[in-house]
């Protein structure tokens, strides 16, 4: 890791650099109430102000909606092409919460489990992450539970962490990161002295561990936890759709006579028809049963089956949710219980 | 222990009802509780605050069975009810209709006729942040209009989040679910995105309340709740304040359109 | 580079058999020799079809492995896809990605005496592994099928059926359900785990296969386990939802287990293991 400092005001500038030389720069725009990842054009659209998006960066490397063929019917015959990689552009994600960055490592297992998925592959590489460490947070924020924090690199390529009104500290973890250094490397100077980083990060209290999660969910299927922590879930997807990690999707046909394509779009485990087969039969046939697929298979499936977590503490669930579903008030609650 | 909360733990004490839907804080904000055991009455709360339709709820088999239940209504959970009722949704005998009045005193709705009447006399004034844009919107020329609910609607992640807050949307199959045939794209598009809130608005058409529930749920707070609240107003005002009841399921041999003879 | 997992092979339809009221087998081949020249895969093995324009729908490789020259699929014609499938005819191409999953642990019963309990469809999973079996057949003991669907009209594979009640070394039993009957029907009236425990299967070094829908599944396992069966002796397939076959879309899984790719085979003693969601 290379270490350098920049003065706060020459940030934009660099950005533009960025901007001029990378196809798409995605970052956080405020629009009305919200603030979303999009496409600038200058830096003077960016909310530097935001703490996290509402919809999480995952579209980055797995948009909503994606083509995986095409197809031309002609006659008794098909024809399938794919879209060349060429429209897949070079991105860097700038402005992103290190809850954002480390989000792509459980979507990289996911994807990668055993059958490599080239299409998310393919954007995930070309996706070079700039995350700026939170020197504030929420309530909903608890990063620092599920083994994340708000300076931590992990999944970045560069961190910034603004040390004062004047300096901010660079971090460049990556090649692709040295390579955003380069397109205006006067204004990095090497860092003289050591700087007190953590001092001026967010101070989010530990409240568990999610290997305590994992060993208590772990034994818990038949708990009564899932029908009284999800009697108020509506079944919506707004918490898996702002996940950074959900990655559960469906795939679909997007058909116009004798061609048409191939997608695949986002899904919820939380929607009553997501597991029903066409018979009318259904394996996950209440919230309950359905809440407890998103718990687990978070905190219990993939830490077993892919050695990764399904969680970043980002808290956006917690925000989407209508009826405040909140994650870690749930999780403390599975924490603090005695198998039930 | 206040009023509402004693009178939830005789309800619950005696087994007159098996659950009580009601309002509990949350973490920063008020929301749906389900009491269950009188010494969870305690956590019952009642204030303006109370900003979800829990009304919601009570078609959801699963969480109410075929047991007697009491609700905790606000205007809003009650406006559903009755329309819930006309729909044929609720067992009006397994249900218990609740309200608190400004002194906290708790009052039984015990028929429909009083249901009517509290919502006459409880009416909501209309929400002057909705009537504005709702203004602002018919004061747009048709381009305007359309580049306004692209903007806006291209930003849905269709998480039905809207359908999943609202009491009237209870179909075990939504239209957005129905794939033979396929009446809507179910991806995140500008277009089905667009499709998908015209066909919720026209289902809704003369049996929306207007609580707002819809609105409130969006993760992306777009306004697709002046879009019920429009549709309602029209309908009001071209087919009259009539019996209600959904309007594209209503017809009468006098229709003047000529299909239907 | 990887490949496009998503990308089907191109398949020519070379035949279609109407099996039962709104049930077809097509008989597939690859319009590329060369993939169909590549093309392996075990008894038990599922593949994810297409019908180009409506999506695609996952079911089991219903011919034997030890038939190379062409992969068979059964279907009944139920929603989008396999109305879409239904519609196809022979001559016209359609998708097809596998083979995935598990299979079935073949090599380990070779000495073994087989029973195949089935209900309905669900004989198109087993009928892999029966004729995987038979087209070996001097590596195996005693082979028993026992077979029942709602109707008469319901029994699907009808030319096979009679092909295996001609041999000598195989113990066929067909069944259907009470008022299911024909006047000329000469099997078993009766539900498959009544009819099943009728026939009294020996369990000594005997391998039992179960397939058939959930509640059949449910009421056969006690009934083998009265005639002695052992758990590890038992082996069923499950059908989840699924739409990637390949352990990403996230919807197939009991549990910890995912159908793609721990099963769809599993025995009775993983069963006992799983989480009791399927």
């Amino acid at each position: 890791m290379e270490k350098y400092i920049i003065k706060t005001e020459q940030i934009d500038a660099w950005l533009k650099r960025i901007i001029e030389s990378v196809p798409r720069v995605l970052a956080p725009v405020s629009s009305g109430t919200k603030t979303e990842f999009r496409r600038i054009k200058s830096p003077e659209e960016v909310n530097n102000k935001s703490l996290t998006t509402t919809v999480s960066a995952k579209a980055a490397a797995f948009p909503p909606v994606e083509t995986l063929f095409k197809y031309q019917k002609d006659g008794k015959d098909t024809t399938l092409t794919e879209d060349s990689f060429d429209k897949y552009p070079e991105t860097v994600l700038w402005h992103a919460r290190s809850c954002d960055a480390m989000g792509f490592s459980p979507l990289s297992a996911i994807f990668d489990w055993d059958y490599k998925d080239n299409i998310y592959d393919e954007r995930r590489n070309k996706l070079t992450i700039v995350t700026f460490a939170c020197n504030q947070s929420d309530e909903c924020c608890f990063c620092t539970s599920v083994g994340g924090g708000p300076g931590n690199v992990e999944g970045s390529d560069i961190q910034l962490t603004m040390l004062n009104a004047t300096d901010t500290l660079v971090e460049v973890m990556t090649e692709k990161g040295q390579k955003l250094v380069a397109l205006l490397p006067d204004i990095f100077q090497p860092l003289s002295e050591e700087v007190d980083k953590e001092a001026v990060l967010a101070k989010i209290p530990v409240q568990f561990t999610k290997e305590e999660i994992k060993e208590h969910v772990s034994n818990a299927f038949d708990s009564p936890v899932w029908k009284r922590q999800s009697a108020r879930c509506l079944g919506c997807g707004a918490c898996a759709f702002v996940c950074p990690t959900c990655a559960c999707f469906d795939i679909q046909e997007d058909a116009h006579g004798n061609h048409g394509r191939r997608l695949r779009c986002w899904d919820a485990c939380g929607f009553s028809l997501f597991t029903q087969h066409t018979s009318g039969y259904n394996p996950r046939p209440t919230q309950a049963t359905r809440w407890r697929q998103r718990i687990l298979h978070k905190f219990s499936y993939m830490p077993e089956r892919l050695g990764v977590y399904g969680c970043t503490g980002c808290g956006r669930c917690s925000r989407a949710c209508p009826v405040d579903m909140n994650l870690q008030e749930h999780l403390i609650s599975i924490a603090n219980s005695n198998h039930e | 222990m206040n009023k509402l909360q004693e009178r939830a733990t005789d309800l619950l004490k005696g087994g007159t009802v098996k659950l009580i839907i009601g309002f509990e804080q949350g973490n920063n904000k008020i929301r749906p509780f389900f009491c269950e055991k009188p010494e969870d009455a305690e956590k019952l709360i009642y204030s303006d605050d109370c900003s979800t339709n829990n009304a919601v709820y009570l078609t959801k088999k699963e969480l109410i069975g075929d047991n007697k239940i009491a609700i905790i209504a606000t205007y809003k959970e009650i406006a559903s009810i009755i329309q819930l009722n006309k729909e044929n949704q609720i067992k009006k005998e397994n249900l218990m209709v609740l309200t608190v009045d400004k002194d906290g005193d708790v009052t039984e709705l015990t028929s429909f006729e009083e249901m009517e009447k509290f919502c006459e006399e409880n009416t909501p004034a209309p929400d002057p942040v909705v009537a504005a844009l709702i203004e602002k919107i018919d004061k747009m020329n048709r381009e305007e209009r359309w580049a306004y609910w692209k903007s806006e609607l291209d930003k849905c992640i269709r998480c039905y989040a809207c359908r999943a807050a609202c009491p009237l949307c209870y179909c075990n199959r939504c239209i957005s679910e129905v794939n033979c045939p396929q009446w809507l794209d179910p991806w995140k598009s500008t277009l089905s995105n667009i499709e998908w809130q015209i066909n919720r608005v026209m289902h809704m058409s003369g049996r929306c309340t207007g609580c707002g529930a819809c609105a409130k749920a969006c993760p992306l707070d777009l306004p697709i709740g002046i879009l019920t609240k429009k549709m309602s107003t029209d309908i009001k005002e071209m087919l009259g304040e009539g019996e209600g009841g959904n309007v594209l399921s209503t017809f009468n041999p006098n229709d003047k359109e000529n299909f239907i003879h | 580079m990887n490949e496009n997992i998503y990308l089907p092979h191109i398949m020519v339809i070379d035949k279609i058999t109407v099996e039962a009221p709104g049930v077809k087998t097509f008989r597939l081949k690859f319009q590329n020799e060369e993939e169909g020249k590549a093309f392996q895969f075990r008894a038990g093995n599922f593949a994810e079809y297409s019908a180009f324009g409506e999506g695609e729908s996952t079911f089991c490789i219903a011919s034997a492995p030890t038939r190379k020259e062409y992969v068979e699929c059964t279907f009944r014609h139920a929603g989008r896809v396999t109305s879409g499938l239904n519609r196809l005819e022979e001559g016209q191409t359609m998708g097809f990605r596998g083979p995935f999953g598990n299979s079935f642990p073949i090599e380990e019963w070779k000495g073994k005496n087989i029973l195949f309990v089935a209900g309905g469809i669900a004989l198109p999973p087993m009928r892999c592994v029966i004729d995987n079996v038979l087209d070996l057949r001097d590596q195996f003991g005693d082979v028993t099928i026992v077979y029942g669907a709602k109707s008469v009209a319901d029994l699907v594979y009808k030319e096979e059926l009679a092909e295996w009640n001609q041999r000598s070394d195989v113990k066929l039993v067909t069944t259907v359900d009470p008022g299911g009957e024909t006047p000329d029907w000469k099997g078993e009236v009766g539900f498959v785990p009544n009819v099943l425990d009728s026939v009294a299967p020996n369990s000594d070094n005997t391998v039992a296969v179960v397939c058939g829908p959930p509640i059949m599944i449910k009421f056969t396992f006690p009934v083998l386990e009265k005639h002695g069966f052992k758990d590890e002796n038992i082996y069923t397939t499950l059908e989840n939802r699924m739409k990637c076959g390949v352990g990403k879309c996230g919807r197939c899984n009991v549990g910890k287990m995912y159908v793609c790719k721990d099963g769809p085979v599993f025995s009775k003693v993983q069963l006992n293991d799983m989480a009791p969601e399927f």
